[in-house]
């Protein structure tokens, strides 16, 4: 039940990695809210009201006013719901404007890389693993340096950039099966591999991450489609 | 908060520089600025301070390098709390700036782009879509004066040097991306933030930028870059 006043919806997927970033905020923040699913063959009419722009989710709607991109959505969850659950960016502006590099780095590297990997041209994918392992490589460094001993980028709790990489991190068992390939090497990346552990333990995170099952046959299905010959 | 040290290493013609000095000129706070040749000739100690992207421009405060120029936009904001007011106050009005910075540096400048190093048919396409998303970027603006309200603010200091390079594309590629068609609001902006002083006074100077972006465009049709 929402909150005296309030009308949170988040219009996402269950098998949507973007989507999850919001959710998990929502989660920790303990807002309540309803969970509009969009089909993915099929734009509904309020995404497109809500987000002419970009048409995709995830969008948060809050007392009828949109807010997209999901980023931007977990920030403005984390200054909008100020007195409810812990902090999501750090208080330090260095620490924060660190969270948010990091975020932009992984926004824009991961997803073309996923993409390749898991896409129909083979040649493409040993490239883009070794790119893909490379990123891990900095992040492990990254880890190590700004967490100060702790399990996670926000400390002892999860935080912005916990968030932001859980997503790509999602992806990983399932384009590790789909392209069979090795990605995520504990022995090269042991720290990494130990946050990945906790994040995806984490009560905000655990029933909100699809599994890999999920999205191998969602991937599949996706792929599917679009090769499929037209009628 | 005392200042000790703030240095800013960019590029004089480059947009996301250019941001972050506005940023640091509307705080009022001194700098050291070392201007890098790009894409060729970077510094070692660029490349030191900033090796996972290797860009400029790069703000380092109190030996702490930063990268990302709307990332530095917001730190500085966050660390100098005391006089001007860059990003709004309201949850709501940050997510819609931080939006639209987003689709400028997304769609605008990659359309910008592409317009200036196409030719023929394929750039009357890159034109099309270069229109619709100014036309679009306009609606973050409608009747105010500036994005950011009565002052300029952070969208504002995201897109000010559009203002500037766009008219010196358009002269060079022969081809209007914004006019009275398809953002009139945007092309009154333009006059309006070129006309505030402190833009006024510390643009590139026109003639360099003309001969710049002829010279990217040269280079970028001889395979150069």
């Amino acid at each position: 039940m929402a909150d005296l006043g309030e009308e949170v919806k988040l219009i996402g997927s269950s098998n949507s990695l973007f989507s999850s970033r919001p959710r998990v905020a929502l989660k920790l923040k303990g807002v309540d809210y309803d969970f509009l699913q969009e089909k993915w063959w099929q734009k509904s009419d309020l995404l497109l009201e809500s987000n002419p722009v970009y048409k995709k989710i995830p969008v948060l709607i809050h007392n009828n006013k949109p807010v997209c991109e999901s980023m931007i959505i977990v920030e403005y969850i984390d200054e909008t719901w100020t007195s409810k659950g812990p902090s999501i960016l750090p208080s330090d502006p260095y620490d924060r404007a660190m969270a948010r590099f990091w975020t932009a780095y992984s926004d824009d590297k991961f997803p073309s890389l996923l993409r390749v990997l898991t896409g129909p041209v083979p040649g493409e994918i040993p490239e883009a693993r070794e790119q893909f392992v490379a990123s891990l490589q900095l992040l492990e460094a990254a880890l190590e340096k700004c967490n100060k001993g702790k399990i996670f980028f926000g400390g002892d709790d999860i935080g912005y950039l916990d968030i932001a990489l859980g997503s790509h991190f999602g992806w990983i068992e399932a384009t590790e099966k789909l392209a069979g390939i090795r990605l995520l090497e504990k022995e090269k990346v042991p720290r990494l591999a130990e946050w990945c552990e906790h994040y995806f333990g984490h009560p905000a995170v655990k029933d909100i991450m699809p599994m890999t099952e999920e999205l191998v046959a969602f991937a599949t299905e996706v792929k599917s489609s679009f090769s499929a010959p037209a009628k | 908060m005392a200042e000790k040290e703030v240095k800013l290493f960019g590029n004089w013609a480059s947009t996301y520089t250019l941001r972050v000095e506005w940023a640091l000129k509307l705080k009022g706070i001194e700098y050291e600025y070392v201007n890098e040749d790009i894409p060729f000739n970077k510094s070692e100690e660029l490349l030191r301070l900033n090796p996972v992207t290797k860009k400029i421009p790069v703000l380092v405060h109190n030996g702490k390098p930063l990268a990302e120029s709307l990332v530095i936009i917001e730190y500085i904001d966050d660390t100098w709390t005391k006089g001007y007011s860059i990003m709004p106050k309201d949850p709501y009005d940050r997510a819609q700036a931080r939006f639209w910075a987003k689709f400028a540096d997304d769609k605008c400048m990659s359309a910008m782009y592409s317009v200036s190093t196409s030719s023929g048919e394929a750039q009357q396409k890159m034109l099309q879509e270069a229109r619709e998303a100014f036309q679009i970027l306009e609606q973050a603006l409608g009747s105010k004066k500036f994005f950011g309200g009565d002052q300029i603010g952070y969208l504002d200091l995201a897109i000010t040097l559009l203002a500037f390079w766009i008219p010196i594309l358009e002269e060079i590629v022969s081809v209007s991306m914004v006019d009275n068609e398809n953002a009139p609001l945007l092309k009154e902006w333009f006059t309006r933030i070129l006309d505030v002083d402190m833009i006024k006074t510390s643009l590139p100077p026109r003639d360099k930028m003309y001969e710049l972006s002829k010279q990217r465009r040269e280079q970028f049709f001889s395979g150069q870059i």
